[in-house]
């Protein structure tokens, strides 16, 4: 009952659970699309890449503002996925590869440019390493809005064009020969998972961002076959998994709220594994002991 | 011993096993599992850490590297349950193993010296400090002894599979049919790159290990079509990073990892641009080319199709281009020799330009 | 031989490619590609592989810009007149485990027409089972597609052509991989298609069923090798010249 009464009353509580309920939400939501589309690991990638652009951004204006912070993280992102695009598109170094070193070498800079700001060979020192692994319990009122208002802009552009991301990320020959702009829905779509990374990595981080993409994405899928239902249990769970994993971490002392956001998510996966509607092991088990048992009776019955 | 060359060692001692084990994963498309390893062993090493005392160093490295195949397995088997494709099952097991390491610390380990950051871009400043005493004898920086055994393994691996490597790496099929079993192959690798990682995790951390195991062989790709060479210069691009990254680094006194990361990303940068074969500038060049060429090859043919005899306007026409391409192709052949313009506008091939056009590479086939 | 411009022009062809030449980077893929598909035909385009087939549907298609040349559907561009065409996509172009049922899958073919933001509602659903009934599989509206067979899921797809109503129909190798009984309903779908008027092209691989079903035939080896009704190109000369000789498979093609 206990964090309950938190949830209602404590206004730092309050901030850091509608925060992660917030980027449950978006992220569930483009994360249903990230990974139908196998860019999972895009996600990946592009979480990192944000490090230097909130670094240069904070040296440029000298503002630590949540607005300031999050343009330069995505055009630092946006930035990785061009360098990711030149380098499939342009040589025959594969997509993990360029993934791979857009991942490490942007955070790389990120580093660099922390301990630059810090002064010192300490990144610790600057507030900004907050973004490395998302600390919820920093959110404010303002962090809330800002991220409330991308996430508000993220979830009504991808309701308007959900039909034709259905159709972009099912079968791209047929939207083209529809007519419909491939490329620009393609970088829109890009985009909207650009946004989600942002608004996400003041909470859990730019490492653990990925699982907010992808874990309840794939735990949506296992009990429904519609899309438009995946998608919203996606952020449902999404959105589940940020309050739950805020509440428990400011339930104790020495509780990261990132990676126990991570670690309610991959349980409501493991539990959407064994028990999902449709494919759930436990029916499929179940079902298999029945087989067996009226294949029995009969062969005992003849 | 000054301390700048017990961290260059060290970082060299990093560089050279993730560029020869590095060069493999890039080869079989599996850098992402490197990454997701570097991340999942976390779980390991904090126990590890715990039980260091009680286990030796090389036990620790084992153990910990443990968490690495398990992370290749799990990803396996959640693959192989079909409810999840390649790409979420990686990233599904490495955060979540990555968070169970993370919370580990911070529940447990926050009044020890096992922090946050040091996860993820390691503490190779601190490498001098740390020596490696047993009973009362200093045998020189933990470092060395760890990241030695680590090289000198990552060496035996690559020189002793050498031929089992590459002909799973090229031809699966090929390797399957002469009984060497993939999945041996496959699980020996990330067997190797878990050590590693682990091995490497106090001086670079877990995310920067990435950068050494994936940008130097990645610029060596672009640079070479040979295994042997690309191993060779993989593995001198990764100490050129190290030892570059770290005098950049100590020169501004910045995250001495993070600036190799920078360098090894910087060479990767240069090659992508100016690699003579395969570089983007070569490349466009090259296009630009052949598109020149093309373009000429279709006029002259084109010409010859109509009779040897048309008109500017006419030939516009007929190729559907824009005006401005079909001048820039016409004085591209008027320059070669290969058509004339008897009056304005008016074209017409010449006896060169007609063997061009019927000449044997003209028509496909 | 200068065309003369003097007679009225003739009706615009459903499909008419001229001196189409289209390369990746200085590779050719087609060279100077030229023919006419008349009205109401069945037409199949065969040759090897790496001949050009699928290159030709997307120069057609406006996907791929050809290096020279062009490509009409009905005397306009592809871009001017989309709404006169279906698409039946390669099967295995498409990642069949997408969370989504058979009806909806047909319903996309009406996305053309409803435009931005507009969502699919009541009428498209009925348009939508219309089409399913036509191919058979009105009884599989509601099955996930992973759950079909092949040659169901290429009868969704058929069916998602036929929600165009277009009057020029490009399906891009619809027997690949389908058992006969599914190859005889398909082809008598196309079949009906063309009864109602309209045109089929049909990018094919096996030779030996060529005069059977087709009523006209695209030999294609890069460059054009023949093009006309069955009966007069479809000849061993030019089917070896296509296919560089092997063609013992190629069973009453005299």
């Amino acid at each position: 009952m206990e964090p309950l009464r938190d949830l209602l009353f404590d206004y730092t509580i309050r901030n850091v659970a509608l925060g992660s309920a917030v980027l449950g939400t978006v992220g569930g939501a483009l994360g249903s699309f990230a990974v139908l589309r196998r860019q999972g690991l895009l996600g990946d990638a592009l979480a990192h890449a944000t490090l230097p652009g909130v670094c240069v951004a904070f040296m440029l204006t000298g503002s630590k503002s949540p607005a300031i912070l999050l343009l330069g993280a995505a055009l630092s992102a946006g930035l990785g996925a061009l360098f990711i695009l030149a380098v499939v598109g342009g040589t025959r170094i594969k997509q993990d590869a360029a993934l791979g070193i857009v991942l490490s070498v942007f955070f790389g800079a990120g580093i660099v440019l922390l301990t630059f700001i810090a002064g010192s060979g300490d990144a610790g020192q600057s507030g900004l390493d907050r973004f490395i692994f998302g600390q919820a319990a920093t959110i404010v009122r303002a962090d809330v809005v800002t991220m409330g208002l991308l996430a508000a802009a993220a979830v009504v552009l991808l309701a308007l064009f959900f039909k034709e991301f259905k159709l972009l990320s099912f079968d791209p020959a047929f939207a083209a020969s529809l007519g419909f702009p491939v490329r620009a829905l393609n970088v829109l779509l890009t985009a909207l998972i650009v946004v989600a990374v942002v608004v996400g990595i003041q909470a859990v981080g730019v490492v653990l961002m990925a699982a907010m993409l992808i874990t309840p994405a794939a735990a949506a899928r296992q009990w429904t076959d519609r899309l438009s239902v995946m998608v919203s249990l996606s952020a449902a769970f999404g959105a589940a998994s940020g309050v739950c994993g805020a509440l428990i971490s400011a339930s104790g002392s020495n509780l990261p709220t990132g990676p126990l956001i991570v670690l309610v998510a991959t349980g409501v996966l493991v539990v959407s594994l064994l028990l999902g509607r449709r494919h759930g092991f436990v029916w499929a088990w179940l079902a298999g002991r029945r087989n067996r048992r009226e294949v029995l009776g009969r062969g005992g019955a003849s | 011993m000054s301390p700048d060359l017990i961290v260059v060692v060290t970082a060299v001692l990093v560089a050279v096993p993730c560029a020869l084990l590095g060069t493999f994963l890039v080869l079989r498309q599996m850098s992402m599992m490197g990454d997701a390893i570097s991340h999942a062993v976390l779980p390991g090493i904090v126990v590890a850490f715990f039980l260091s005392e009680s286990l030796g160093p090389i036990t620790s490295l084992l153990g910990a590297g443990a968490f690495g195949l398990l992370t290749a397995a799990l990803v396996e088997a959640l693959k192989n349950t079909g409810r999840v494709k390649e790409d979420a099952s990686i990233g599904i097991v490495f955060t979540a193993l990555f968070a169970l390491g993370v919370f580990l610390i911070s529940r447990f380990a926050s009044d020890v010296h096992l922090d946050l950051q040091h996860v993820l871009y390691g503490e190779i400043a601190f490498s001098p400090l740390n020596a490696l005493i047993v009973g009362s004898v200093n045998l020189g920086p933990r470092s060395f002894w760890t990241m030695g055994i680590v090289t000198a393994m990552a060496l035996v691996v690559v020189l002793l599979l050498y031929k089992e490597l590459k002909i799973a790496t090229f031809d699966a099929g090929l390797a399957a049919a002469v009984g060497l079993s993939p999945a041996l192959v496959h699980y020996l690798l990330m067997g190797a790159v878990s050590v590693t990682t682990v091995g490497a995790f106090d001086s670079v951390g877990a995310v920067l290990v990435v950068a050494f195991l994936i940008a130097p062989p990645a610029t060596a790709y672009l640079l070479t079509d040979k295994l042997a060479r690309m191993l060779a210069l993989s593995t001198l691009l990764g100490v050129a990073s190290a030892v570059l990254g770290y005098y950049l680094a100590a020169s501004m006194d910045v995250a001495i990892a993070g600036m190799m990361a920078v360098v090894a990303g910087g060479f990767f940068s240069l090659a992508l641009l100016l690699s003579p074969s395969r570089g983007l500038v070569a490349n466009s060049l090259r296009h630009r080319r052949n598109r020149r060429s093309f373009s000429r090859k279709l006029l002259l043919a084109r010409l010859e199709a109509l009779g040897n005899r048309t008109t500017e306007a006419e030939l516009c026409e007929n190729l559907g281009w824009e005006a401005g391409r079909v001048s820039r192709a016409l004085a591209d052949a008027l320059r070669g020799g290969l058509v004339l313009k008897p009056a304005a506008g008016e074209v017409t091939l010449t006896r060169k330009g007609r063997e061009a056009a019927t000449g044997p590479q003209a028509p496909v086939r | 031989m200068r065309l003369v411009k003097t007679e009225a022009p003739p009706a615009a062809s459903p499909l008419e490619v001229s001196g189409v030449t289209a390369a990746y980077g200085s590779e050719p893929v087609l060279w100077d590609v030229s023919f006419r598909v008349p009205e109401g035909q069945l037409v199949a385009v065969v040759g090897p592989n790496g001949a050009g087939k699928t290159t030709l549907l997307k120069v057609v298609m406006g996907l791929m810009e050809p290096a020279a040349g062009r490509a009409t559907v009905f005397g306009k561009p592809f871009s001017k007149a989309r709404q006169l065409v279906g698409y039946v996509p390669q099967r295995g172009s498409v990642d069949w485990d997408f969370p989504t049922d058979a009806l909806d899958v047909v319903q996309m073919g009406l996305y053309g027409k409803l435009g931005w933001f507009r969502r699919p509602g009541r009428r498209e659903r009925e348009k939508a089972m219309e089409c399913l009934e036509k191919v058979g599989m009105a009884e599989f509206a509601g099955r996930q597609i992973s759950q079909l067979s092949g040659g169901q899921q290429q009868r969704i797809f058929l069916a998602r052509a036929l929600a165009q109503e277009a009057r020029l129909y490009l399906t891009d190798e619809p027997f690949a991989g389908v058992d006969y009984k599914t190859e005889q309903a398909i082809v008598e779908l196309l079949r009906d298609l063309k009864a109602a008027g309209g045109t089929v092209v049909v990018v094919h691989h096996d030779l030996a069923t060529v005069p059977d079903y087709f009523d006209r035939v695209v030999i294609l080896n890069r460059r054009l090798v023949a093009e006309g009704p069955v009966e007069e190109v479809f000849t061993r000369e030019n089917v070896s010249d296509a296919y560089g000789g092997a063609v013992s498979y190629l069973a009453g093609a005299e």
